[in-house]
């Protein structure tokens, strides 16, 4: 026994040297780096448009659905044979051509699913076309300038997607200035 | 641009980058565990923790410091969870029960980074740092020592010593771990990766969880540990915030592993040695992505569990990296995925993670595969087999048998068992089929020391917290002892000459015996299980 502890009080030892140097030196530089003016703002995510907004009313673009309640993330986990949840999607596919005045067959998909975060604030460029009519006709902008406020929020290398939470404060500028 | 073009420039990208990084990185993680100075760094840790850094060990006494790390590292990290709340940067998350903390410290600790906690409201910012980023360290350094060890057993002759665990753990940790991740962390702040000490962020009246990200993810992806520092994990915007940090973290997923193929043909003297290692995972890697992608491209619900901003392919791609490798970090859900895609991204994981397999682990994985593969081979012509110029006789033979079976044993009985317990329907978040899978993925994430999750599963009971760990613990550490022994015996042993007799080992004979050996020991062991769960539901 007493061997067993001196053996263990030595292992300890090393590890509590590397615990000082990837638990504690290490963390803290790279948090030190992020502090540079440019990586700051991001590293603390101030007024970041990486997550969805969901804002009341009409006159704003609506996010993919959301299986979450922030500040936690996560997903529905659901499986395509699960019939529950066909029932689900077939309810928000309805409310969806419904709000926006089309049959159910032109409603996308990531108009009717939760993503895997809960948090994606970015929709596809046929379901934002798809909201435009409807915003403008709320907003009391025209058409055309939620086109191309749209058209300036859609971005992508690979896969092109709209950001709404961006998409949203852009709104809200052109409508203050609009009133004004 | 057009999804198929889309994914196949992404894989293009990180195959390229792959390909760029493989020579300086195989060769320097070469010269790491050859090099016969100390840095400075490293001799204060080893006066500090009174190690003689020149002292070589024999098989069991490298087996014992592994066994030895881990263990104080299980208790350690136990306690400082359940001590929690006198640590700073706790933001009132308590302390950390004994069933999640058990099962947390031997989820790190085995590299496998199962999480049945939701990070965000469970633990703190000092636990993440001080307990979790340290084990997705050394954990790592740990799968790398034993790896180098198994090759020194090749390498060596006629001797009783593998080298010093000590010095390797310590090497793999400040010589190739460290400054890797500490650049690869500030790229990732470069690109949107959050780093902050804050508990959350006020976006437009909505409060979302913020924490230290960047560190901890980049060695969760280079580790290949896969510990979300956030519940989404790489699919949560602030670990993966774009399509370019997410290639950036596939390929760190896979860098390590695939570039160890070099360092393994640096070490026994011929380059071809690890190519053809290379290349048999590659291939079985590769087939995997197409079933996975092909599979969620035709799925009912397609994008349900996916991110947007990665797209489908971005999704497969991810899936198949983090599973093929024993990462275990998610981008998509994978319980949301089709039966089929689904049910590849499990078998990946059954294959015995060695596609390429997680740091150190798939080297000497796919390593015992080959000397399982040599045997085959040597029945069927009647001769002794060989490897690298070492016989193969029955020690090596019943050492390699036990690293392969340790795995599927833990597994099958785990499942077995969940299966029947009257608990556990109301664990479960899909019905019939799926709902097998949801088990017999936990089981199989567990005892691959892989980590994702089909996540709809409840695994918080004390019946899943405590068998789930142990899955962890012997999935981990018997194929270690057991790959240590075998290191043992190859090293004690002389070099055979090559003859006409020997079968190469660089050619595409071996290679298809290996493939074959690899899919053959997974299909028999678990053709049966998939049955009734991922193959029923594709079946649907």
């Amino acid at each position: 026994m007493d061997n067993f502890l001196k053996q263990s009080w030595a292992v300890l030892r090393i590890l509590l040297a590397l615990t000082v140097l990837l638990g504690v030196l290490y963390p803290l530089s790279v948090w030190g780096v992020s502090r540079l003016p440019g990586l700051h703002t991001r590293a603390e995510a101030q007024n970041t448009d990486l997550v969805a907004v969901v804002r009341e009313g009409d006159r704003y673009f609506v996010p993919r659905p959301s299986a979450t309640t922030p500040p936690a993330s996560g997903g529905s986990n659901k499986s395509e044979i699960d019939e529950d949840y066909t029932v689900v999607v077939a309810e928000r596919r309805t409310r969806v051509a419904r709000r926006e005045g089309v049959p159910e067959s032109q409603v996308p998909q990531d108009a009717v699913t939760a993503s895997a975060s809960g948090l994606d604030p970015h929709i596809s460029p046929e379901y934002a076309a798809l909201q435009v009519p409807r915003v403008a006709r709320a907003s009391g902008l025209p058409v055309e300038e939620v086109r191309e406020l749209v058209a300036d929020h859609t971005r992508g290398t690979f896969t092109t997607t709209v950001n709404v939470t961006a998409l949203n404060r852009a709104l809200d500028s052109a409508t203050a200035e609009e009133g004004r | 641009m057009p999804p198929l073009a889309a994914g196949l420039l992404q894989v293009g990208i990180l195959f390229a980058a792959l390909a760029v990084a493989y020579r300086p990185l195989g060769d320097h993680m070469a010269r790491v565990y050859t090099a016969k100075g100390h840095l400075g760094l490293e001799r204060a840790v080893y006066r500090f923790a009174r190690i003689d850094p020149e002292a070589e060990q024999k098989w069991s006494t490298y087996a014992y410091g592994v066994l030895g790390f881990s263990f104080v590292g299980i208790v350690f990290l136990y306690i400082v969870q359940r001590l929690q709340s006198l640590l700073p940067f706790d933001f009132d998350r308590g302390n950390v029960g004994p069933g999640m903390a058990f099962n947390t410290a031997i989820s790190f600790v085995a590299n496998t980074n199962w999480q049945s906690y939701v990070p965000e409201v469970v633990m703190g910012h000092a636990v993440q740092m001080i307990g979790l980023t340290v084990q997705n360290f050394v954990s790592a350094a740990v799968g790398l020592a034993v790896a180098v060890a198994l090759v020194r057993g090749f390498v060596r002759h006629q001797t009783d010593r593998l080298g010093n665990f000590w010095v390797d753990l310590t090497r793999g940790t400040v010589r190739i771990l460290l400054p890797i991740a500490f650049i690869g962390a500030v790229v990732l702040v470069a690109l949107g990766v959050t780093m902050s000490l804050e508990s959350g962020v006020d976006v437009d009246g909505q409060v979302v969880a913020n924490a230290p990200v960047a560190s901890q993810e980049v060695i969760k992806a280079f580790g290949t540990n896969g510990g979300g520092v956030l519940n989404a994990n790489s699919a949560h915007p602030f670990e993966n915030p774009n399509e370019w940090t997410n290639l950036v973290e596939v390929f760190l997923i896979l860098v390590v592993p695939v570039a160890l193929t070099r360092t393994f043909g640096r070490l026994v003297g011929t380059a071809k040695q690890g190519h053809v290692l290379l290349g048999v995972m590659g291939v079985i890697w590769s087939a995997m992505l197409a079933v996975i992608w092909a599979a969620e491209a035709n799925g009912v619900r397609p994008l349900e569990g996916k991110e947007l901003r990665f797209g489908i392919p971005g999704s497969a791609i991810f899936a198949d990296a983090t599973t093929g490798t024993s990462t275990g970090a998610v981008n998509s859900l994978h319980d949301s995925y089709t039966g089929l895609g689904g049910g590849a991204a499990m078998l990946n994981m059954l294959f015995g993670e060695m596609t390429p397999g997680g740091v150190g682990t798939g080297l000497y994985g796919i390593l015992v595969m080959a000397v399982i593969a040599m045997f085959l081979a040597g029945l069927m012509v009647g001769r002794t087999p060989e490897y690298l110029g070492k016989k193969l006789g029955r020690r090596e033979v019943t050492a390699a048998a036990v690293s392969i079976l340790a795995m599927p044993t833990v597994l099958l009985v785990g499942a077995g068992i969940a299966a029947v317990l009257p608990g556990t329907p109301a664990a479960l978040n899909n019905p019939g089929e799926h709902g097998l899978s949801e088990i017999l993925y936990a089981y199989a994430s567990a005892s691959n020391n892989n980590g994702s999750a089909f996540a709809g599963i409840t695994a918080t009971s004390d019946w899943f917290q405590s068998s789930l760990g142990l899955c962890m613990l012997f999935g981990r550490f018997v194929p270690m002892i057991a790959v240590l022994a075998l290191a043992g015996s190859l090293a004690a042993q002389k070099k055979v000459p090559v003859t006409a007799g020997t079968l190469p080992t660089t050619g595409p004979l071996f290679a298809t015996l290996l493939t074959g050996a690899i899919v053959l020991v997974a299909a028999l062991t678990f053709v049966p299980a998939l049955a009734l769960g991922p193959i029923a539901e594709a079946l649907l």
